[in-house]
């Protein structure tokens, strides 16, 4: 009970000060921020997906891009206000994982993976095909005008999106916590803990992990709906697999089944890049990878790992009091 | 509850073949009520099978398995819980990462509804059922000597530990029926003291039906009412602990093989 309103307090510490950093940041570090919060609300889907409920996928992109042009499309073709697209591409994308998730869990892990690989694969593609150019605009995407901020406030535009990005964001985690911490959370890592105890314990293992992974969808979606207002462009190859995979090493790092480490895996895919071409214009990639293994050495069980660590260490005083 | 000639367990002439192989040949015992039953058999015997069949992990060849009245053939796994079947596992299956109180409270999953809407909002339909829990968590832990590791990874602790929180799964699911998997196996002289001290314990408040597999044959025949031994999938006794333990085919069969080990005779 009381760590859990530690874990509030801190959760609501963390984002007054993401609030605050509004008032005092340039409009090009008001984007970076508004991303990392994207980045950290995609990575937030597979933390439940694969940290609490043992399940990989290798696609997570595919589930960004649809929500992102969700809400491209509604905006851009049929003159839908930014923040009612949210919800429909939330609900695009959580009815996507299930349909995906609905075979493709029942035959096992490593077919998830795949499943989810091949979406990946297959979703720029499709969103370049003529026959729907209509609708997606091919392969010049589509442009959206920027949102302003309601009621008159004195906020600039990037502010506002920053902020709108940190509200939906913190409601996306804080659904998150609730859904993790009680019966269901319990469920999902029983099953991913010991599958045929759980079943024996009355919890439906194709039933929990369908629903689980439309969850992981959906809030993955709800990142690529966030980063098209932010962004108001899409195009396909903004989708390809390499966000997948950036998406899925922004997990590994912040720790697969922390919470407030999706916080952390955002940044890193946020932040990582442009700090590795800063310190070598010549090969970014090999100082990218160079420092991606430095971190697995240093915090083999992510960010989230080494905080639930000092967590711990914090707590054992007060426990050895009682 | 049940009328005390009517079964609430009952196996009737259950076959399980695997490929060319009769694990199970024709099978028939009942549990009433409140009894505790043993499971007995030499290696190789089909105990196991025949538990794998009641708990739904093997779906038999043939024959029927009725518990209170139900139909537990071809049954879904996941519904075991909920039609009142707890159960343990041969070499402990606990969620070994979660704490001993997760791992427990995961056991009265299919005691609560609420879903996964409810559950990411915090409706109040979610506190009530946490609140539920509270209490039966809190009474097991006792029971159990839990109390003072409750917060603990369940995988860290000592094995006898693990056992007796594999057991509190179990309970806190309000079974009519608790399948224990050779609830012993590990155990030393002393801790198997202390479990049959505490199933007798437990049956009268839980208002348990036990069926019990078991190698340990002091235990089985401390505890149990009924006593079925099986032999090559065929039933070859079936009685109280003293009928059995004098029966000629049990003796042979499983008193026998003990004995030529002990004396190293090799097999027949």
């Amino acid at each position: 009970m009381n760590r859990n309103r530690s874990a509030v307090w801190g959760g609501l510490g963390v984002f007054a000060v993401l609030v605050a950093l509004a008032f005092v940041s340039s409009s090009y570090h008001l984007f970076q921020l508004t991303m990392l919060v994207v980045y950290a609300v995609a990575v937030l889907g597979m933390v439940v997906l694969t940290g609490y409920n043992g399940q990989i996928s290798l696609g997570q992109g595919a589930f960004f891009a649809i929500g992102s042009y969700v809400t491209a499309i509604l905006m851009a073709n049929y003159n839908w206000p930014y923040w009612a697209t949210v919800p429909v591409a939330a609900a695009a994308s959580a009815l996507m994982g299930f349909l995906i998730g609905f075979p493709a869990l029942r035959l096992g892990g490593l077919y998830l993976a795949l499943t989810t690989f091949a979406l990946a694969v297959a979703v720029p593609q499709v969103l370049k095909v003529d026959a729907l150019s209509g609708l997606t605009g091919g392969v010049q995407g589509l442009t959206m005008d920027k949102a302003e901020a309601p009621f008159h406030l004195p906020l600039t535009g990037d502010q506002w999106i920053y902020l709108f990005t940190l509200i939906v964001g913190g409601l996306m985690f804080l659904l998150a916590w609730n859904l993790t911490r009680g019966r269901i959370g319990r469920a999902m890592m029983a099953v991913r803990e010991q599958s045929t105890a759980a079943e024996a314990m009355g919890i439906n293992l194709a039933g929990l992990k369908t629903r689980t992974f439309a969850v992981s969808a959906m809030l993955t979606g709800v990142a690529g709906a966030l980063s098209s207002i932010a962004v108001q462009f899409v195009a396909p190859d903004s989708f390809n697999f390499f966000l997948s995979i950036t998406l899925f090493v922004g997990l590994v790092v912040g720790g697969v089944d922390s919470i407030p480490g999706a916080l952390f895996g955002g940044a890193f895919v946020e932040f990582l890049p442009n700090i590795a071409n800063e310190i070598s214009k010549a090969a970014p990639g090999a100082i990218y990878g160079a420092i991606l293994i430095a971190f697995m050495f240093v915090m083999p069980r992510g960010v989230g790992g080494l905080l639930s660590r000092l967590a711990r260490r914090a707590r054992k005083p007060a426990v050895a009091a009682e | 509850m049940n009328r005390a000639d009517a079964p609430l367990l009952s196996v009737r002439d259950v076959v399980m073949r695997f490929g060319g192989v009769v694990a199970l040949n024709s099978v028939s015992f009942d549990v009433t009520g409140g009894q505790i039953c043993g499971l007995i058999g030499p290696n190789g015997s089909g105990k196991t099978t025949l538990f794998n069949c009641i708990s739904g992990i093997y779906r038999s060849t043939a024959g029927e398995i009725t518990f209170d009245g139900t139909r537990l053939t071809g049954a879904k796994r996941h519904r075991m819980a909920g039609l009142g079947i707890g159960r343990t596992f041969q070499n402990v299956a606990l969620f070994r990462a979660l704490s001993v109180r997760e791992n427990i409270l995961v056991g009265a999953h299919h005691l609560g509804h609420t879903g996964f809407i409810a559950n990411a909002l915090r409706l109040p339909a979610v506190r009530a059922e946490a609140e539920a829990a509270a209490t039966p968590l809190a009474e097991l832990l006792e029971l159990l000597d839990l109390t003072a590791m409750a917060e603990e990874s369940a995988g860290a602790l000592p094995f006898p530990i693990q056992k007796r929180v594999e057991l509190a799964r179990a309970l806190i699911g309000r079974p009519k029926l608790l399948l224990l998997d050779e609830p012993a196996g590990g155990l030393n002289h002393a801790e198997v003291d202390a479990l049959a001290e505490l199933l007798q314990r437990i049956r009268g408040p839980y208002q348990l039906t036990i069926l019990l597999v078991e190698h340990h044959m002091s235990l089985v025949m401390r505890v149990s009412e009924k006593v079925v031994a099986l032999e090559f999938g065929r039933k070859i006794a079936d009685g109280t602990p003293d009928e059995v333990r004098r029966d000629p085919e049990v003796i042979r069969a499983y008193l026998g093989e003990t004995e030529a080990e002990a004396h190293h005779a090799g097999a027949a």
